[in-house]
């Protein structure tokens, strides 16, 4: 496959602005009402954060599981590969990380958050909230429509920039439930920049964000 | 210059009973001539393809980004105007790719659009395999067809920048020699492997080049140009406006007055008439997806082209701009 290295990634843009944000649009159509439905799972699993409940992290992980495999089949799947043949992939690596999440989660019990939390958790629990009551609105910021938006569990940004605010919050890092949200930061960073979008630089900043807060040592998240 | 194209149309909406009862009888759909071209006052200008003598229009239709929108109704329908007013102007070639997105699919449903308005149109079907699996390049030329709604071979076939191509274009001159399809190409965009396409262009009988070509992008003009002429290989161009960046940063300025002196009433015309003057080139292919640009394109299919005196006055114009 030598000949990969001929191509830039502006080849690989495959719609026009227009076309991308009009797919957004349609799907809001589609599926709605599952907006409320993945707000009140992004405002339960807040409530939880804070609970006591021995279960809590067991519903936080299997809540956040459904937002992803709901994002890759509903979204990913069935809307975005149908102008994206890379988006299939993408579908499978959304797939993945909802395994993953309901394998540490779920399955092994291992999403804990304290009471007590540091500096890095309450940047976290910021992010989460972002993603969940902010981010849909930073669109119209930058020029969308108010069909075009996107949401926590229902469109992939959002959905991310929850996940990683909820892996930066718990108790501990989770190292294999980091790189699929990190790569889709680049990728859609990467997608709106070359579609010459002003808020390309809201995912990346994220990623960044997270990458600094994960690198440093334990000893400094309590 | 779209007056014309609408008298044309108008001429067309006129005669077209008659001409479909005539034109139902040719059962190669792919030698259909155009029923608006059959009735334009000015005949679109065409080249012939070298190695067969085929006349083609100078102006085609490309569906990079244009046509990838999805399953969206709106943007289909649009496409499928975009489309109708292609083949009222007198076009035929139509280029695509797996690569593409959905723009074979959004093809497939234009053409089946016109053609259940009664529309017989005379497309000439371009399209390309792109898949680093040689194994699995038919299948994937089958799975274009079935989305091009084609019910007949493509007429050109092509190797999508040379990806895979020491196996897919043996299979496609395998195909061609078995009657499956008419033209078999190469193709590369934005100066990408020229040697290697050069090397190519020498050695496999080739029917079609594809490479990008503009008043900013001669670089072709140095060997490859040369080359097809002297091999006898049709040239079609793409990016012909660099994705539309080079509408954008002209149409700001005013065009050369001596532009009607080639019939050309906007920048769109005169570049796209600086390629197609080009001797070594068949036909470009704008891609669009508004009606009035493809009308605008489609002028330039009419008229007079610009002598080597003018296209040397044009490059100079645009490179001081």
């Amino acid at each position: 496959m030598s000949e990969w290295w001929t191509y830039r990634p502006s080849d690989f843009l495959l719609f026009a602005p227009r076309t991308y944000y009009r797919l957004f649009e349609l799907y809001n159509a589609e599926v709605w009402p599952v907006h409320i439905v993945a707000l009140l799972a992004g405002l339960t699993i807040l409530v939880m954060m804070r609970s006591r409940a021995p279960w809590r992290g067991r519903l936080i992980a299997a809540l956040l599981a459904a937002c992803w495999l709901w994002v890759a089949w509903a979204f990913h799947w069935q809307r975005y590969a149908t102008i994206n043949w890379a988006a299939s992939y993408f579908a499978v690596g959304f797939a993945i990380e909802a395994l993953l999440l309901f394998w540490i989660g779920v399955v092994r019990d291992r999403l804990r958050f304290d009471s007590n939390r540091g500096a890095i958790a309450r940047v976290g629990i910021a992010m989460f909230v972002f993603a969940l009551m902010i981010q849909p609105l930073v669109g119209l910021l930058f020029g969308r429509g108010w069909l075009q938006l996107e949401f926590f569990g229902v469109t992939p940004d959002p959905t991310v920039v929850a996940t990683l605010g909820l892996l930066l919050a718990a108790n501990r890092i989770h190292w294999i439930a980091l790189p699929i949200p990190l790569l889709w930061c680049l990728l859609d960073g990467v997608t709106l920049w070359l579609m010459n979008a002003a808020d390309a630089f809201v995912l990346p900043g994220v990623a960044l964000l997270v990458l600094l807060f994960t690198v440093r040592p334990s000893a400094a998240r309590r | 210059m779209n007056g014309k194209i609408r008298q044309a149309s108008r001429l067309a909406s006129a005669s077209r009973r008659t001409l479909l009862l005539s034109l139902a009888t040719q059962a190669a759909s792919s030698f259909l001539i155009p029923m608006s071209a059959s009735a334009q006052a000015e005949p679109v200008l065409t080249r012939p393809i070298p190695s067969s003598g085929e006349a083609l229009p100078v102006i085609g239709l490309g569906s990079w980004i244009t046509f990838n929108v999805g399953n969206d109704r709106v943007a289909r329908d649009n496409c499928a105007e975009v489309m109708r007013n292609f083949f009222s102007a007198g076009g035929r070639v139509i280029d695509s790719s797996p690569m593409y997105g959905s723009s074979q699919e959004v093809i497939g449903y234009g053409l089946g659009k016109l053609s259940q308005a009664g529309l017989q149109t005379s497309v000439f079907a371009a399209d390309k395999v792109w898949i680093s699996s040689a194994a699995r390049g038919r299948d994937q030329i089958e799975m274009s067809r079935q989305h091009w709604n084609l019910r007949r071979r493509f007429d050109l076939l092509q190797v999508h920048n040379l990806l895979t191509w020491q196996e897919h274009l043996p299979m496609l001159l395998a195909m061609k020699a078995a009657g499956q399809v008419g033209y078999v190409g190469i193709t590369t965009s934005e100066g990408r492997r020229h040697r290697e396409f050069e090397q190519i262009m020498e050695s496999q009988p080739l029917d079609f080049v594809q490479v990008t070509y503009n008043v900013l992008d001669r670089e072709v003009e140095q060997r490859i140009f040369p080359l097809a002429r002297e091999r006898r290989i049709g040239v079609i161009v793409n990016r012909p406006f660099r994705e539309g960046a080079l509408i954008r940063s002209l149409v700001r300025h005013p065009m050369p007055v001596w532009a009607a002196e080639i019939d050309c009433s906007n920048w769109a015309q005169l570049l796209l008439k600086f390629i197609v003057s080009h001797p070594a080139v068949t036909c470009a292919i704008p891609a669009t997806s508004s009606v009035a640009h493809v009308r605008e394109n489609m002028g330039a299919a009419y008229g007079r082209l610009p002598d080597e005196s003018m296209r040397r006055r044009l490059i100079a114009y645009v490179e001081k701009l």
